[in-house]
């Protein structure tokens, strides 16, 4: 508990200037808890029913939402059911809805699904998925597609990476894809493995940095020349006055090595005086005339 | 000392500039390599006003709503004033024989202007209690001292203003009665009634008689027809009106006598003998006469005194008709129009002498202005003391003419004023062989011209010769010449406008080269064509180079989207329609660029129709195999505006035709629509060119741009807030922006702006996005930009890798990849309000990028793309100052300098096209409205070319002079070596 408010402090003294109203960022707190929960999500159907069991015992204002993946392949197939999702519905105290805490369950895929999965993999055709437009009451509006060239999922198993954009309960899009990089002249390559390693993320829309605002150097001379003043004072004695200082510090040199020198150059006669007046300011050079 | 003020001058400006880097330019420079040009738009009324000494003058409205003084001698504007495109002018006249009475915004708005300079007047708001059709009755009487009021019925009351101040004087509301919809207010001259004659609900016709002085009832009489009427009544004399009613086959003739309406039907199939479909009363005001236009034909029909209906004349269906004009002596005329091969016949005819022609013309016309659509006449005493007419004439182009004697005294190409879409066309290259008296000649002139701007270098010059360098230096004959430039600054520019006409513009100067009225999309009676869109077709390059570019011009021929297409291919030189290709048997909703060509370099298109079936073109099987071949790799998306839905399309491997492919749906994005409504998307420019992908920061650090040119903008507010500023308060209103892969739908980037709200105006061009809008909490528009970075090849910094070669820099890039990218954005305050945003394009992409903002004045205003980079810090570092990032403002700052259109207006700013030049430091800037302004701009300075007036006399003269000093010194020299050594 501890760390956490510590957390939420911290963040709310870096953004304090920004004004952020504290439920907002609280939302995106469970956004990026809800992010983490959902990537180490794998197909074992046994994540899901730990999770339910613990959200039991959770608050009741919660309720748990599913939806269902579907995937199709290529063209000429309709939409079946690959998959479900399994969220938690949180209604913040201003009304809003967000789902948190994804969870994702992947069918196994069937003998004729391989099938045309391998077909798919020899055209290098689409593989398709949708997900409702609103999760609520699905389908929404209409769905939301994504596809991938089949080719681009074969790794070891099969490799997918669904990153799922919300708006509240609404389903923005959803971007389908490998988790990483699909190379261009796409290789027919079989996996080993018929299954998926599924990674999913849900994602919000941040907000846009505030315009930063000067007001104060618009609206009142005085903060400004407050301002101006400030550095002024930082800057030391030292800082300031080097230009005069150092002349003065290299005339008063002169005037000591002159000083000290003058019982010698007594001894040694005019020529030695005359170079010395020739001879510049600084004291070494006037050192190596003498030595000379 | 004037040098030396000249001297410091320049010095300060090198300074400013070092601060801010504007392109002002001197007085002198105007003109030099950019031109302006007026326009009004197509006209819908005018007035002449020629009664007085002084200059004649014309006053009209136009469809762009312009209203605008011109000089009836030479078709110059004296005053225009371009009211906003949702001021729709709808009446104009001249009252007091001083003031010009405009009413517009559906007969709310009333103005008064100043005939001599336009200035205004007075304004007055007409409220009204529901929508009707705006009357304007001005009377003419002429008595400046009598203040007779100014008549309005709108919003279904008749208003009474004082021609003087605008003052109400009062107002009846037809409304609370009765629903009657007022067709004609007539105010019979000299006596104190206005009379106003409509239809209640259809069927029932109605006359009042109102006050002129305080707006009192006196009389009302009706007289109910069952059968309903079609279109508007028109009166005939005093106490007539015809009128159609609802099947369009029966004229009705209404007599008002002494309170009492007697109703008289005619058969129109009486009248005209013969087919009589789609008959209209043509709103021909004359006397005692009426005119019938129908499908065939023309009639005009005679109202006699005891009521009976007289065909007096049949013309052909194509005459267009004027409205009558009074002459002196109480009688009327009326001009008809008759259209004929490259010619047009004016005939001025008498009312009360129909039989004959009062006057006949034959006027030459160029048919590519296509037919008459509108006709004005004016009379004027010619030194016989006879009547002389000239007419006022507006043609299929929107082009405006003034004919008299016979000749055509001025034309004015108001088309221009309603450009659609613009492209460029490269002039022919030079053909190499030269008389030498050519070059002499022109050697001559080149040295007499240096000789000339030597002499007004060094401050030599009298006057005379002041003048002439300045006019060497506006019509220098270079920047005029047909032919292609070493810079590439010369080109025509191809615009295609509302009137379906096709003007290419010479950049020299802004003459037109040619113009085509295209037949592909002339508007027929049974359909009405308009253009879409305009595209390179073929730009000969390597394989082709004999073959002169063209263009290809998409319309569509009828008002809905799915209406068939209709296509046309023009040469670019010389504006022949070479092929037409429509109207094709699909519909045409997106107009795609593919990037292939075929081997006589015909650009490779796909059209989009409405039931998402894309069509190849050319219809060539060569270009079908080269489709077919990287059909896999085309993908297209479109946006469903109302419905909020993104969709993205491949192209299926069944095809249905050779040329015609089905889609197939590879992706959707669906905004909810209780929260976001689309309003802005924004691409990047197709042929906008990156130099270099990496970005190197202060700290020696490199940070690789996301370049994609599959990237496309969206932005999304709440659907409260999509109406304007001010509908809805800041908590309701959210403005989204998406950053999209349009090949596999990926949104690269989202972010929300909250209590803010559109118009949202973007530009998009290599990494960056930048984007305009309002914040409703600071009460202020705002500029953010967000630029894009890739990070996964961020790993690439070890210089080690790039010799060895283990750098994944040349490997194809895939959308089908999972990228990482990084966004940075930050916002500014920026004062204006933008009408149209656009970006400077160079032919390599190295010099620094202008934004060009086209603001509410309409100017455009060039912005360096530094003010609004998001790497601005409050207190850059002494690397970061060295990079040339600038410490963080909180606004941007418009720097009166860096305005490119300098003095001038570019009225009913619509949009700014940038146009690479082959020099790498300049871009040509052509910006369209209602006006066009074409100009040039060095966003870096010209660092890679002196400027035209550089004076290589001078530099030739100082290397001279140079020469002679060193062999002079060089003797010099050897004279003293020799003394030396005799010493």
């Amino acid at each position: 508990m501890k760390p956490w408010i510590l957390l939420l402090l911290l963040s709310l003294s870096i953004s304090s200037n920004l004004a952020f109203q504290s439920d907002e960022l609280l939302i995106t707190d469970d956004e990026e808890f809800g992010l983490e929960g959902g990537r180490p999500s794998s197909p074992s159907p046994q994540i899901p029913s730990r999770s339910t069991r613990k959200r039991s015992s959770d608050s009741e204002s919660d309720s748990r939402v599913q939806f269902a993946l579907e995937h199709a392949f290529g063209d000429s197939s309709e939409f079946s059911v690959a998959g479900t999702f399994t969220a938690r519905l949180k209604t913040s105290p201003h009304g809003g809805q967000t789902l948190t805490k994804l969870r994702f369950s992947r069918n196994d895929l069937t003998s004729t699904e391989k099938e045309k999965f391998k077909k798919l993999l020899e055209n290098d055709d689409y593989y398709k998925i949708r997900l409702p437009s609103d999760v609520l009451n699905a389908p929404g509006r209409d769905y939301v597609i994504s596809s991938v060239k089949a080719r681009c999922l074969p790794s070891n198993g099969l490799d997918e990476h669904i990153l799922i954009h919300m708006e509240g309960v609404n389903v923005l899009a959803v971007n389908y894809g490998a988790p990483g990089a699909c190379q261009y002249p796409r290789q027919l390559k079989l996996p080993t493995k018929w299954s998926f390693n599924s990674h999913t993320v849900l994602k919000h829309s941040e907000l846009a940095p505030r315009t930063p605002i000067f007001s104060e150097d618009i609206g009142g001379g005085e903060i400004g020349d407050d301002e101006g003043v400030k550095p002024m004072v930082e800057r030391s004695f030292w800082a300031k006055y080097w230009m005069y200082l150092v002349p003065l510090g290299l005339i008063v040199m002169n005037a000591v090595t002159q000083g000290l020198n003058m019982p010698e150059e007594q001894a040694s006669g005019q020529t030695g005086q005359t170079q010395q007046a020739v001879g510049a300011a600084p004291r070494g050079q006037g050192a190596a005339v003498r030595r000379r | 000392m004037a040098m030396a003020i000249k001297l410091s001058l320049i010095l300060l400006l090198c300074l400013s500039s070092l601060l801010a880097p504007s392109f002002s330019l001197f007085e002198d420079q105007v003109g030099l390599m950019d031109w302006h040009q007026r326009y009004i738009g197509k006209v819908k009324h005018a007035v002449f006003h020629t009664q007085k000494a002084g200059r004649k003058r014309v006053l009209v409205s136009t469809e762009e709503n312009v209203i605008a003084s011109l000089d009836l001698r030479r078709g110059e504007i004296f005053w225009r004033h371009v009211l906003g495109p949702n001021d729709v002018v709808d009446k104009i006249d001249i009252a007091l024989g001083k003031y010009v009475i405009t009413l517009s915004s559906e007969g709310s708005i009333l103005r008064a202007w100043n005939l001599p300079d336009g200035q205004m007047v007075w304004e007055s708001f007409l409220s009204g209690s529901k929508y009707s059709k705006a009357l304007l009755t001005v009377p003419s009487n002429l008595k400046v001292d009598l203040d007779s009021p100014i008549f309005v019925y709108s919003g279904g009351c008749l208003h009474a203003i004082s021609s003087i101040d605008g003052e109400y004087l009062w107002k009846k509301d037809f409304a609370i009665e009765s629903s009657v919809d007022v067709h004609q207010l007539i105010l019979s001259g000299g006596s104190d009634v206005v009379h106003a004659v409509g239809v209640t609900d259809s069927s029932q016709f109605d006359t009042y008689e109102i006050d002129v002085k305080n707006g009192g009832l006196l009389k009302h009489t009706s007289a109910s027809f069952p059968g309903g009427v079609y279109g508007e009544i028109l009166p005939v004399s005093g106490d007539r009106f015809v009128v159609l009613d609802a099947s369009r086959s029966v004229v009705l003739l209404i007599t008002v006598n002494n309170g009492a309406t007697h109703l008289q039907q005619t058969h129109v199939s009486d009248l005209i003998h013969g087919s009589s479909e789609n008959t209209v009363i043509l709103p021909s005001k004359l006397s005692g006469i009426f005119s019938l236009r129908t499908d065939s034909c023309i009639v005009f029909v005679k109202v006699t005194d005891e009521g009976k209906l007289n065909v007096m004349e049949k013309v052909d269906k194509t005459v267009v008709v004027s409205d009558a004009l009074a002459l002196s002596e109480g009688e009327q005329a009326f001009a008809l129009v008759q259209q004929g091969d490259s010619k047009i016949e004016l005939s001025v005819r008498l009312v009360h002498d129909m039989s004959s022609n009062h006057l006949k013309e034959t006027v030459k016309m160029d048919h590519e202005r296509g037919f008459v659509h509108k006709i004005f006449i004016n009379n004027y005493v010619r030194t016989d003391r006879s009547h002389g007419f000239r007419a006022l004439i507006v043609m299929e182009d929107h082009s405006l003419l003034l004919l008299q004697q016979g000749e055509i005294v001025w034309t004015r190409d108001d088309g221009l004023a309603s450009v659609i879409d613009v492209t460029t066309s490269e002039l022919p290259v030079e053909k190499i062989g030269v008389s030498v008296a050519k070059v002499e000649h022109s050697l001559f002139e080149w040295l007499k011209g240096h000789m000339l701007k030597l002499k007004g270098t060094l401050m030599l010059a009298t006057p005379d010769e002041v003048a002439a360098i300045q006019q060497i230096r506006l019509q220098s004959s270079q920047k005029n010449k047909m032919t292609r430039d070493h810079n590439g600054f010369r080109k025509l520019l191809i615009l295609l406008t509302r009137a379906g006409k096709l003007y290419a513009l010479h950049t020299g100067n802004g003459r037109v080269v040619w113009s085509t009225l295209l037949q592909s999309l002339r508007t027929t009676s049974q359909q009405q064509c308009a253009g879409l869109k305009l595209r390179q077709w073929q730009v000969p390059h390597h394989h082709a180079l004999d073959n002169n570019p063209s263009v290809l011009v998409v319309g569509r021929c009828g008002l809905s989207l799915t209406s068939p297409s209709a296509l046309s291919i023009v040469d670019a030189y010389t504006g022949k329609e070479l092929q037409n290709l429509g109207p094709a048997e699909h519909s045409t909703v997106q107009v795609i660029t593919l990037p292939f060509r075929d081997s006589t370099e015909q650009q490779l298109h796909l059209l989009i129709d409405a039931d998402k079936r894309a069509h190849l073109y050319p219809t060539t099987p060569e270009a079908a195999s080269i489709f077919q071949r990287e059909s896999e790799n085309v993908y297209w998306y479109s946006v469903e505006s109302e419905a909020g839905i993104l969709r993205g399309y491949g192209v299926k491997k069944t095809h249905s035709s050779e040329y015609s492919f089905e889609a197939r749906n590879l992706w959707s994005i669906v905004f909810p629509a209780e929260s976001e409504k689309i309003i802005a998307t924004v691409t990047r420019k197709p042929n906008e060119v990156v130099h270099t992908q990496a970005k190197v920061i202060a700290d020696e650090d490199v940070m690789y741009k996301y370049i994609s040119k599959n990237m496309v903008f969206v932005a999304t507010v709440s659907p409260k807030a999509s109406g304007p500023i001010g509908s809805a308060t800041p908590d309701e209103s959210v403005l989204v922006v998406y950053l999209i892969d349009t090949v596999t739908g990926r949104i690269l980037h989202r972010m929300t702006h909250l209590g803010s709200q559109g118009p949202v105006h973007a530009v998009l061009s290599e990494n960056w996005v930048v984007y305009h809008y309002f914040n409703l909490r600071a009460h202020r528009y705002e500029m953010s930009v967000i630029e894009i970075y890739d990070q996964s090849r961020a790993e690439n910094k070890d210089v080690l890798k790039l010799i060895v070669g283990k750098h994944n820099l040349t490997t194809p890039v895939s959308s089908y990849s999972r990228p990482e990218v990084t966004t940075k954005s930050q916002s500014y305050f920026f004062t204006h309000s933008v009408k149209a945003i656009s970006v400077s394009s160079t032919a390599k992409g190295i010099t620094s990028k202008h934004l060009l903002i086209g603001t509410i004045g309409d100017q455009v205003l060039a912005l360096d793309k530094r003010f609004v980079d998001p790497r601005r810090s409050l207190n850059p570092t002494q690397a970061e100052k060295e990079e040339g990032l600038l410490p963080l403002t909180d606004a941007l700052p418009i720097i009166p300098q860096s305005y490119v259109t300098h003095a001038f207006k570019v009225e009913g700013l619509r949009g700014i096209e940038t146009i690479p030049a082959k020099l790498e430091s300049t871009s040509l800037v052509f910006a369209y409205g209602v006006d066009l302004f074409y100009t040039r701009i060095a966003p870096s300075k010209t660092y890679d070319s002196l400027t035209e007036d550089f004076n290589y006399a001078l530099l030739l003269l100082t290397i001279v002079a140079l020469v002679i000093a060193i062999f002079v010194t060089w003797v010099l020299s050897e004279r003293k070596d020799l003394q030396d050594k005799w010493r």
